[in-house]
């Protein structure tokens, strides 16, 4: 993954651009009106404050192609002219805009600290009052020229610009090449023209079309207001003047607003197209959506069996296709049993227990195979088979018990709502168990944790609640994902000690997700060993511990060696974190 | 809880404080030409002279300053110096016209963003791409311009709605309805098309988090996770966008109540921009930044209430 985050950065932004058909038509287009502006004394057909008094508000014909405006002016020629005056303000903007807001930003995230405080707060100042506001209060101070009013709007539009390399130099900045150019003796000077420079330079072409399209509508909208000069043609002019006519000459609202909203869509979509290209391209182009198929299970359907998994393959989307994690997985977890699904992470033991769920990552598909649950196919069909089970009969415990919990609502709501819907509970009646179940996992003062939100309680409380919350449907089957993993060595064992006891008293099996030979030896009647999307080995845990048949196994193993296998976990997790 | 609102509001009166004075001495600067403005091109040193000595900008800036903030503070803030009243006056006038745009603006754009966004988050499909359309025709049809077309479809064209004048939503709510459709159309389009593409983006955030995943392992139903637990915590990031566009929704009222013909706030703007009329500018700028720090104080405690962990701060 952080791969794919970095490599973006070296894509050339332009090549990126024109890529995309999109962005292409955008940048010709682009290019047309630059051209048009540069080129429109030799372009115009006539002078663009030439007044003919016959063509006052007149139709297009074979002289005005587009038609006079309420001064008798020729409608194309002002529009040419318009265009050069377009671009001049825009690039005025944006440069006033770069120069200010790259500049602070660059030494607002390089050296971080009282600079980056007090530029944040210039810019929150700078966007708390409407632009073209300021621009109006100031126009008296300023003067009619317009491009003075746009160097002003490039103060006002450098936050974006500041924000942005900001925050992308604060990224970049403890990357290792730059550490290894301080190393090396470079001035810091140096160090951020040279790298990071280069690191911003797409973000900020973005950032470019895009206050060049803001500040072309604000200029079109102040020369509109009548603040601009009379005398040298606008777009936003021509509209005031299309404006005052408006009553006897509607036509010519048009040619100036197409060409201003013209020219802005392109500088948008130019944007896009290059923020689609660093963002890795479009989304995977999958010809056909595959089908999944289930296979019945052949053979004999074990009646002690409580989960079945035959053949499983699930596949996630990427660039070329779909790429599988899980490879044909089988497995049988008997009833009342506590089954270890081990492996190094990246080996699909995670998504094999999602896949059970039903709740893979987005784009995540079964492609293949059998899960059988209590003789029920699960595989195959839509998600109706899984929503009548999840909650009900089979029951989730995740890893990170902190970012499992939703952060806006108090532990209690999130422990009776589920009981409401799936059990069907009244409130009182949901609360009652919630209490209960809080002082069955080990919390002191069930109470306070019920009214208490997320972040007012600590991982191991957390994960308490969670294990409360996925045992209070009284599942037959209770799926752990690592869930000692994210917790402090002394609370492992007590949550460990506490889903033992659960297991007990309900009656229910258990898959515990591990990559830990400590919680095997400690939890699991069975282990399966998974490597790269396949089982390698299936055994009792006693005899995989004593005698691992598979290469891999006894890898894995020589690795915790220094680790008696059973109450010492805690210090394997420590060790191969 | 009740010490984040003192700080909000401490905040706010911090801004306007800087802001006012960063105005005051922008705004008081540049009134050389105010009294030609007035007097006329032909007008007599002596009486230019006259005229600066009556509406005192021949005094230093600062003592200027300090004067203004005296009577400010006690809610004087001067007298118009090309109409007749003074200018708490006339903000009072044009204020509830302005707000009663822009307001109704606000809450359409809130209203239709949460719409496409949710739609566009959680169905994708058709609605997924309207809102990436909507994005791009929004930004680039600036506010005048579509208020123009407006007007020569629906009220030159068709006939169906004014082109021109306001009637007080206190006067008549449905001849106050009819005449800001226009307006107010005018002003949203913009704004929608940069909110509903943020709460599309905090929808999606929110539905990706871990903790939806665990909620639908324990049964709960895809529409509380949508509309209660995902809007609830997309709502801040949603809420931020709101109020930078509600800033913006201001900016184009300016635009919007020339085309409109409307007496509010911006159209004062614009006619005293160009007159020179100073202290109404800075009046101006005062009302325009009372409203936007409510406004923002307003959300902030909506995201307070929200988000439990921003009230720890």
């Amino acid at each position: 993954m952080s791969n794919h985050t970095t490599e973006p950065h070296r894509i050339s932004p332009l090549r990126a651009a024109f890529s995309n058909p999109l962005g292409l038509i955008a940048s010709v287009i682009l290019a047309l009106v630059l051209l048009a502006g540069l080129a429109a004394p030799a372009l115009a057909p006539y002078d663009p404050a030439k007044v003919m008094i016959f063509k006052v508000n007149a139709l297009p014909d074979a002289e005005y192609l587009l038609g006079g405006d309420g001064s008798g002016r020729d409608n194309l020629s002002r529009l040419l002219y318009g265009a050069r005056n377009t671009f001049i303000g825009a690039a005025i903007s944006v440069v006033v805009a770069a120069m200010i807001g790259v500049t602070a930003g660059l030494f607002a995230g390089y050296y971080g600290r009282s600079f980056d405080t007090i530029t944040s707060w210039v810019a929150d100042g700078l966007m708390a009052l409407p632009a073209i506001i300021v621009l109006l209060a100031f126009f008296q101070a300023l003067g009619s020229s317009i491009y003075l009013s746009m160097a002003v709007f490039g103060i006002l539009l450098s936050p974006g610009f500041f924000r942005l390399t900001r925050s992308l130099v604060r990224s970049v900045r403890n990357e290792l090449y730059i550490d290894a150019a301080r190393v090396s003796g470079l001035g810091d000077l140096r160090i951020i023209l040279r790298h990071i420079l280069l690191a911003v330079r797409a973000p900020v072409v973005i950032q470019v079309s895009i206050v060049a399209g803001i500040s072309i509508v604000v200029q079109a909208g102040l020369e509109f207001l009548g603040l601009g000069d009379a005398s040298v043609p606008t777009w936003g002019g021509m509209l005031q003047d299309a404006f005052d006519n408006l009553y006897t000459a509607q036509q010519n609202v048009y040619w100036p607003g197409l060409a201003i909203s013209i020219t802005v869509a392109s500088l948008v979509l130019l944007a896009n197209s290059v923020r689609d290209a660093m963002q890795g391209g479009m989304r995977p182009r999958l010809s056909a959506p595959i089908q999944a198929q289930s296979n019945p299970v052949n053979g004999s359907i074990d009646p002690q069996a409580i989960l079945q998994l035959r053949d499983l393959v699930v596949a996630y989307p990427d660039r070329q296709g779909w790429r599988n994690v899980v490879k044909g997985v089988s497995l049988t977890v008997k009833r009342g049993e506590v089954f270890g699904l081990v492996g190094e992470s990246g080996s699909g033991k995670t998504q094999t227990a999602f896949a059970v769920l039903g709740l893979l990552s987005a784009g995540g598909r079964i492609l293949s195979g059998s899960i059988r649950f209590d003789g029920i196919e699960l595989a195959g069909g839509d998600d109706t088979q899984f929503k009548a089970l999840r909650g009900r009969r089979i029951a989730y415990v995740p890893q990170e018990p902190m970012s499992n919990l939703d952060p806006s609502f108090k532990i209690g709501d999130q422990l009776t709502e589920p009981m409401q819907a799936v059990l069907g509970l009244s409130r009182a009646q949901a609360k009652a168990r919630a209490l209960e179940l809080l002082g069955r996992v080990g919390l002191r003062d069930p109470e306070r944790v019920f009214k208490a939100y997320p972040h007012q309680i600590s991982g191991g409380m957390a994960q308490r609640v969670l294990i409360a919350g996925a045992v209070s449907c009284n599942p037959d089957l209770l799926i752990a994902d690592e869930p000692t993993t994210a917790l402090d060595v002394t609370v492992q064992a007590e949550v460990l000690d506490l889903l033992r006891d659960l297991q007990a008293e309900f009656g229910m099996s258990i898959i515990i997700v591990t990559h830990n030979f400590g919680v095997v030896a400690d939890m699991c009647d069975t282990v399966a060993v998974m490597r790269e999307g396949t089982i390698v080995e299936v055994a009792g845990t006693r005899d995989l511990f004593t005698r691992p048949t598979h290469e891999y196994t006894r890898m894995l193993l020589d690795c915790v060696l220094d680790d008696p296998p059973v109450r010492r976990y805690s210090g394997v997790a420590e060790a191969s974190r | 809880m009740l010490r984040y609102i003192v700080v909000r509001i401490a905040f706010g009166a911090v801004l306007l404080a800087v802001v006012c004075t960063f105005g005051f001495l922008l705004v008081f600067s540049g009134t050389e030409r105010v009294a030609l403005n007035i007097l006329g091109q032909s007008a007599s040193e002596a009486d230019i002279a006259a005229l600066n000595a009556k509406l005192g900008i021949d005094r230093p800036l600062l003592v200027q300053y300090q004067d203004w903030v005296g009577d400010a503070v006690r809610g004087d803030l001067g007298n118009a110096w090309t109409t007749t009243g003074t200018v708490t006056e006339i903000l009072g006038r044009r204020l509830p016209v302005t707000l009663s745009i822009v307001v109704t603006a606000a809450f359409i754009n809130a209203l239709v963003s949460a719409l496409l966004g949710i739609t566009a988050a959680v169905r994708g499909g058709i609605a997924d791409r309207l809102i990436q359309i909507v994005s791009v025709v929004g930004f680039s049809i600036p506010n005048f311009w579509l208020g123009l077309l407006l007007v020569v479809v629906f009220s030159l064209t068709l006939g169906w709605l004014p082109a021109t004048g306001h009637v007080p939503i206190t006067t008549s709510t449905l001849g106050w309805a009819v005449s800001v459709t226009l307006p107010v159309t005018a002003l949203v389009l913009s704004g929608i098309a940069s909110v509903s593409q943020q709460v599309r983006g905090a929808m999606i955030d929110a539905l990706g988090q871990d903790w939806v995943r665990t909620l639908r392992a324990r049964g709960v139903p895809e529409g509380s996770i949508c509309y209660r637990h995902a809007l609830r915590n997309a709502l801040p990031a949603a809420l931020t966008v709101l109020s930078v566009q509600f800033v913006a929704l201001l900016g184009g009222a300016a635009v919007v109540e020339q085309i409109f013909a409307i007496p509010g706030l911006g159209e004062l703007t614009v006619r005293s921009a160009i007159a020179g009329d100073v202290p109404v500018l800075m009046g101006v700028i005062v009302a325009m930044i009372i409203v936007v720090i409510t406004v923002n104080t307003l959300i902030d405690l909506i995201n307070a209430w929200a988000n439990p962990k921003v009230r720890l701060t």
